[in-house]
């Protein structure tokens, strides 16, 4: 990861690029929203490349790359390998980078009926048939998860590489997180089909505190793809959604087929449900 | 359960303010069950009117739901998602906070800042989790100073139960559904009055403020009758008699597969335990390294992390969980501690996203196994 000068030395603040490939910018935003952060990301960073907020745009190479967004066309595929190489470490921030994001939909589908509906000269538009995380392309240092990220967690991991130390983030489930802040469980008390058990902590259960269900977009707890353990038991969820909550296969799918519906498990679930219909 | 003394009074309810209003004066927040999204939550109360008459909980494997009861009862509602263990053993608490100076750093304990809290309509159950976790965090020489100065500013307001839920099996645990111990004051809500008995000297002290009628034989009468009604109604039951024994043998148990088939391991059973005390520690530092906090967060076996040792991960599967947690509750916990890990509020079973019930669960463990049924001599 990043090399970290010892104390006594004079320290060179290390270089900051923020990279946008397919996706909405509100992960980047996340970043313009530390507010009272910012000022000093600022100072214990050279923020050399971030567009969202500066035409001041130097050249790499980067200490740290921010990436947002997945990989929809030709022409991204080859800037992500191109930017691997300017990235002494490389961050996905949320589900698009990290999982495929919403737009991975267009996995299930067919993209060229896609470009003949909405474009009069379709032969023009250079889409990929589909959406795939950046670690499909090339090596990812850390991932944040979230539609979009949890501005704590960024600001977290950043300054665990300017201590020099290997990020780490809990990867439990939503349900701790809703019992520390004392949230009724909305599965429990209002039979709503929340994927808080089998989706990651990160967000500070956000949903499930204003009364509604979880809908994944922090991605599978622990297993997900990086890092030990094992994919969550997202069957058995299922499995009570359907017979107990009362939920038909179709809805089932559309539980798990959502902003990180491409991700291996929650991709497996939406499948095997999908045949029931 | 109920004791005739002068420790021992009662209340009508329409003056149930009063007692709220003594223990206001006596510098004490209560703290009781409020309705919120569904449920009851432990909410700060100031007036009777803030507590949930005339509904009452039903609760079955998965699934809460609050209703009108249709009668005027206080406490008609047995319980929410929350034992008392959030007040004592709090979800995060931070430790100590340390700072960088020039060529050291200094660390500062950060103690919780005392506040007197009464705890009003605790349940058997409650008081024996509390009464536990005392042991587990109080223990000998080794008392944590966090727990501990919660703890002291506690005041327990027991209720006892005179209704059961399809989910409690307390009489089985020897636990309730009457508090016998560990309270400041014990209620039972009778059809005109509230039967009070005081349990501590503070709380002999409030009962003493409240100036109220000394309880008559027939009144303990109609308490005790209610109180072992609700013990006998319990459908719910544990036979604890082969443990711990009996979860030793059972290790290589081919159900441990079914119910790990079940399992979310998503730890809504460990949160809502009155006992479990599982905790993590996370460190948050600031930007420029100068200050970072140290805090305590409720954690549980149900995790990725929690089975992590150097180098290897020594409960990887949901089974390897589901069992850790099975057979420290109600086996191992007994050699540890002295007794069960379960008071038998039900909690884990109602809170369960998909309704996994342990008094379902343990019967099957003690069956035989298919594994060893088809290979005798083999686990």
């Amino acid at each position: 990861m990043v090399n970290h000068k010892k104390p006594d030395s004079t320290p060179r603040r290390l270089r900051l690029g923020v990279f946008k490939f397919a996706s909405c910018d509100g992960c980047q935003l996340s970043v313009l929203n530390l507010e009272d952060d910012l000022l000093a990301l600022g100072q214990a960073l050279d923020i050399a490349y971030f567009p969202e907020a500066s035409s001041g745009m130097k050249p790499g190479p980067y200490d740290i790359v921010l990436v947002e967004g997945s990989i929809t066309t030709p022409e991204d595929a080859a800037r992500i390998l191109a930017l691997r190489e300017q990235a002494a470490t490389l961050i996905t921030i949320g589900a698009c980078a990290t999982a495929g994001g919403i737009q991975a939909l267009r996995n299930w589908a067919d993209v060229e009926s896609f470009k003949r509906a909405v474009y009069p000269s379709p032969q023009y538009i250079q889409s990929l048939g589909t959406s795939t995380p950046i670690s499909a392309h090339v090596q990812v240092d850390f991932e944040l998860w979230g539609c979009p990220i949890d501005k704590g967690q960024l600001l977290r991991v950043i300054t665990d590489l300017l201590a020099g130390v290997r990020p780490r983030l809990f990867a439990d489930s939503v349900c701790i997180e809703c019992k520390r802040r004392g949230n009724v469980c909305v599965m429990v008390a209002s039979g709503v089909p929340c994927l808080g058990p089998v989706t990651r902590t990160g967000c500070g259960a956000i949903c499930p505190s204003m009364g509604r269900d979880c809908y994944g977009c922090f991605g599978p707890t622990e297993g997900a793809r990086t890092g030990p353990g094992l994919p969550p038991n997202t069957a058995s969820l299922a499995n009570r959604f359907h017979q107990g909550l009362r939920l038909i296969p179709i809805e089932v799918v559309r539980r798990f087929r959502g902003i990180n519906g491409a991700v291996e498990s929650f991709k497996q679930e939406s499948e095997a449900w999908e045949q029931k219909t | 359960m109920v004791t005739a003394s002068d420790r021992c009074g009662v209340l009508p309810k329409a003056d149930f303010q009063r007692l709220l209003d003594v223990l206001g004066a006596k510098g004490y927040r209560v703290v009781g069950p409020v309705v919120r999204d569904g449920s009851v939550m432990w909410e700060t109360v100031e007036r009777t009117a803030d507590l949930p008459i005339g509904w009452r909980d039903e609760q079955e494997p998965g699934r809460y739901r609050l209703e009108q009861s249709g009668d005027g009862r206080l406490f008609g509602v047995v319980h929410g998602p929350q034992s008392l263990k959030p007040f004592s053993f709090a979800p995060r608490e931070a430790l100590l906070t340390i700072e960088r100076s020039k060529n050291s750093f200094a660390s500062v304990p950060t103690l919780p800042k005392s506040e007197k809290v009464a705890v009003l309509g605790a349940r058997a159950c409650d008081v024996a989790g509390l009464a536990m976790q005392d042991r587990i965090f109080l223990r000998d020489a080794y008392a944590d100073p966090y727990y501990q100065a919660r703890r002291n500013s506690m005041f327990v307001i027991a209720v006892n139960c005179t209704r059961a839920l399809a989910t409690c099996f307390c009489a089985s645990m020897g636990t309730g559904p009457g508090a016998t111990s560990g309270f400041d004051l014990a209620l039972t809500e009778l059809e005109t009055v509230f039967l009070i008995e005081a349990g501590s000297s503070e709380g002999n002290d409030i009962l003493s403020a409240l100036a109220i009628d000394p309880s008559s034989p027939a009144s303990i009468e109609e308490a005790e009758a209610n109180i072992t009604s609700c013990a006998m109604s319990q459908t719910r039951r544990l036979n604890t008699a082969e443990l711990p024994g009996a979860l030793y043998e059972a290790h290589e148990h081919s159900h441990w597969d079914d119910v790990a088939g079940r399992c979310l391991a998503c730890a809504n059973c460990t949160m809502v335990c009155p006992t479990c005390f599982c905790h993590t520690v996370e460190e948050t530092p600031d930007l420029t390294g100068q200050r970072t906090e140290h805090a305590r967060l409720w954690d549980s076996c149900f995790t990725q992390e929690h089975g992590y040792i150097h180098g290897k991960n020594i409960r990887p599967t949901i089974k390897d969980r589901y069992r850790m947690w099975l057979t420290h509750k109600l086996a191992s916990w007994i050699d540890q501690f002295g007794a069960s890990g379960c008071v038998g509020c039900g909690r884990c079973i109602t809170w369960c996203p998909v309704g996994i019930d342990l008094t379902e669960e343990l019967p099957a463990l003690l069956k035989p196994s298919i594994r060893t049924q088809q290979k005798p001599g083999q686990v």
